[in-house]
């Protein structure tokens, strides 16, 4: 790129990161990029926390005895693999870390609408945190990530109510920061930034946060249902008692359904800004777009029952989940056309940053298409409880979100910190994690299709070969994931400085010195073009 | 006038705002969103509720049958006569009048007092007549009476609901007396004028939503089956 070879420019002085100084100036800052930050390392933290209960479960499992722990151990691992994966890392990736960064400075304002609040959901994270971790040490769950009643309230004597607690409080952090991003995105918009001139990430970061603030709120209500249930043993989902274990299962699932798209849509909104940046075009199909973040959002929540496919829903009812559950696979499709159109014709490079994107659209594609073997009520049939599920949304959450949030890292590091990393190991280590994460759960999905159930510690002799080749992937997959965090690291004392718009990307975030200032801008700016005018930048730059 | 100057002039204008209008429409839209939330977090009881309501109707009949209906429905008119005290809290905010706003907060506050004072009296009495679902549930005489139509077990699913809901009710209505409190320290030092009083309207709407939340409450729990 022409941007590249210009001599790097003097840093600003005075930015976010060196505003002020010790421990107090992180720990009760009200920036929003501070708070990023603080989120970031925080995650970091339970993703590997959450991968090593991955590492040891892959392990146990290249042996169809069980190679390393006790099956009351495997129960445990599993849970809480799920627990920290998903309420620690997945759901406050991307719009905790990037979107707290990037909202405000993409919508031009000095700050989200309520920085204390801001705040405040960063300890609320940590509190639930270490209740959570507080759990795994006391002796660990073995519900599943899941709770299903009446094993979780009812008979198991691990540390369900403490887990709850943990997410319950989790979640308030959650609600907090989707009802900020929503509120900043209606009201703290720059001058002349209408709605549709809004990048795609603020529209994927809205719809999100619409369903972090609807659907967060009925987990919460649940999981306080279960520990009362738990402590007190009265019957609210427990058949003995006289409870309904469906209702919990409904209850669960209309959160956690579109929980997986509080996961997913973020990541698109990443894409939506790699792609148009390295293919040098406008994204294809704008409105289309932006519109499809808004159904995936409405219609995730209306599709919970086909988790329930096989539990005892009505088969009435299961026929209309399955119908609804196929519609949303439309404006999920629409996304992965519209980028790929937006490449044609592009000129493309191969920068770190669309490597990733380009990995997200393969394996979201390949998650995608195995939910409709998942939605189609006969097929789910045979392989509802199978490793074919479990391949199937680590095809979306891990190669779909962690792959855009990784993306996305690359893709506004050098604002972040104001360095640049090694383009090298960057596009290494996508390489290495596509590679390994394939060659974990590909094998995955055909152990389901033969029948493999999933969580369990043993499995017949015949699944060897496919398992130890997914213990194998998962290696090749951590040490992908270990080098970004080496050179990241790295890069941020001996990296090059970052000038202020390193990829020669649009969008207000490009407009400002690397790092940020803390109040992001100097003077509020006045936006006069739609997004992505990649074209007229051109014209303009030669 | 220049940004600094606006900022220089309110000390209410938070930095992250160009004007006070602006930060009034925020603070209108955060705590609209919030009650959303909210909503959706007494969404799930609701639903529950419902659905056992439909199952063991005969139970919560006879549960609803136990609770003392003018207990009830003194809360009730107890409430609806703070919403309007908060009410007149916000346009005494609006209109400037420190001691009015004073007044009226503390007014409002002495009636949540009130209702969390007559809500005690009724838990109390549900553990004299033993009908506390696990912790103290042996209803004998005329309570079993009432409740063995319908099925102990069940009874005892209704009473369940009767203090989650309740009690998560009376928790949001405590956690609303602490910001009223909060408010009437600020009134007090005067930090409140007709350009600035978001938190009071704030806090006014939150009250409401309490409000609205019991309204719904009340039928749902006393009035069952035809009582009357």
């Amino acid at each position: 790129m022409s941007t590249a070879t210009l001599e790097p420019r003097v840093r600003a002085s005075r930015n976010y990161l060196n505003a002020d100084y010790g421990w107090k100036s992180w720990l009760f800052t009200v920036d929003h990029k501070r708070i990023a930050l603080l989120y970031l390392v925080s995650i970091t933290f339970f993703f590997m926390i959450g991968g090593s209960f991955a590492v040891l479960m892959r392990i146990n499992l290249t042996e169809p005895q069980g190679a390393l722990v006790q099956p009351e151990t495997y129960n445990k691992l599993f849970t809480l693999h799920g627990i920290v994966m998903v309420w620690f890392f997945l759901i406050p990736s991307i719009p905790a870390v990037l979107g707290n960064f990037l909202v405000p400075l993409m919508v031009g304002s000095r700050d989200l609408a309520f920085p204390k609040l801001n705040l405040l959901s960063w300890y609320i994270f940590i509190v639930g945190g270490l209740f959570t971790l507080y759990s795994a040490i006391a002796g660990g769950v073995d519900t599943g990530w899941t709770f299903y009643t009446p094993y979780s309230s009812m008979y198991t004597n691990t540390q369900v109510t403490a887990v709850a607690i943990g997410v319950f409080i989790t979640g308030f952090s959650s609600i907090l920061t989707g009802l900020n991003f929503i509120v900043t995105i209606h009201k703290m918009r720059a001058p002349g930034l209408t709605w549709f001139r809004m990048p795609l990430f603020l529209w994927s970061m809205y719809a999100t946060s619409i369903i972090l603030v609807l659907a967060t709120p009925v987990l919460a209500i649940t999981l306080v249902l279960i520990a009362l249930e738990h402590l007190f043993h009265v019957g609210i989902f427990s058949p003995g008692l006289g409870g309904d274990p469906l209702l919990f299962q409904h209850l669960f699932w209309f959160y956690s359904h579109p929980a997986v798209y509080i996961m997913i849509l973020p990541a698109m909104g990443v894409v939506s800004e790699i792609i148009p940046c390295f293919a040098r075009k406008r994204i294809f199909g704008y409105k289309i777009v932006a519109f499809s973040s808004v159904a995936i959002a409405v219609l995730g929540f209306l599709v919970w029952g086909h988790h329930m496919f096989v539990t005892g829903q009505s088969v009435y009812a299961g026929l209309i989940f399955s119908l609804l559950s196929f519609l949303i696979a439309i404006p999920s499709a629409i996304k992965v056309f519209n980028w790929t159109s937006t490449l044609y014709k592009g000129s493309i490079s191969y920068e770190a940053p669309m490597l990733y994107a380009m990995g997200f659209i393969g394996l979201f594609t390949m998650g995608g298409l195995t939910g409709l073997f998942l939605a189609s009520l006969a097929t789910d049939v045979h392989l509802n409880g199978t490793y074919f599920i479990v391949a199937h949304f680590h095809y979306i959450m891990v190669g779909g979100a962690v792959m855009g949030y990784l993306g996305g890292i690359h893709f506004w590091w050098p604002k972040i910190s104001g360095r640049k990393y090694p383009n090298g190991w960057a596009a290494l280590a996508a390489a290495i994690i596509f590679i390994g994460f394939n060659l974990t759960f590909f094998p995955q999905f055909i152990l389901g299709y033969l029948g493999m159930p999933r969580r369990y510690a043993f499995y017949p002799a015949e699944f060897q070969v496919l398992n130890v080749m997914s213990s194998a992937g998962a290696t090749v997959l951590g040490v992908g994931y270990l080098i970004p965090l080496v050179y990241l690291i790295w890069s941020m004392r001996y990296g090059p400085i970052a000038e202020p718009n390193p990829w020669g990307a649009t969008g207000l975030e490009w407009k400002t010195s690397s790092p940020p200032p803390t109040e992001n801008f100097a003077e509020i700016p006045v936006v006069t073009e739609e997004a992505y005018a990649y074209a007229a930048e051109e014209a303009a730059g030669d | 006038m220049t940004d600094a100057e606006a900022h220089a002039q309110n000390a209410g204008l938070a930095h992250q705002f160009e004007d006070l209008e602006q930060q009034q429409e925020t603070d209108a839209l955060g705590i609209w969103v919030f009650l959303v939330t909210e909503i959706m977090f007494f969404g799930g009881l609701f639903a529950s509720y419902a659905i056992y309501r439909w199952l063991y109707f005969a139970a919560f009949q006879g549960g609803s049958h136990i609770l003392d209906i003018r207990l009830g429905a003194a809360n009730t008119i107890v409430l609806l006569a703070s919403s309007l005290t908060m009410a007149l809290s916000v346009r005494s905010a609006q209109a400037g009048n420190r001691r009015a706003l004073v007044l009226f907060l503390v007014a409002t506050m002495i009636l949540g007092g009130i209702f969390l004072g007559v809500k005690a009296i009724e838990y109390n009495q549900k553990f004299v007549e033993h009908v506390v679902p696990s912790l103290d549930w042996a209803p004998e005489g005329q309570t079993l009476a009432r409740l063995a139509p319908g099925g102990l077990e069940h009874a005892q699913i209704y009473f369940f609901f009767y203090f989650a809901m309740t009690g998560l009710h009376a928790l949001h209505m405590i956690i609303g007396v602490g910001l009223l409190l909060w408010l009437v320290v600020r009134a007090r030092k005067g930090n409140f004028n007709p350009h600035y009083f978001a938190p009071v309207e704030v806090v006014g709407l939150y009250w409401h939503f309490v409000d609205i939340v019991w309204i719904f409450l009340f039928p749902l729990l006393y009035l069952i089956g035809g009582r009357y």
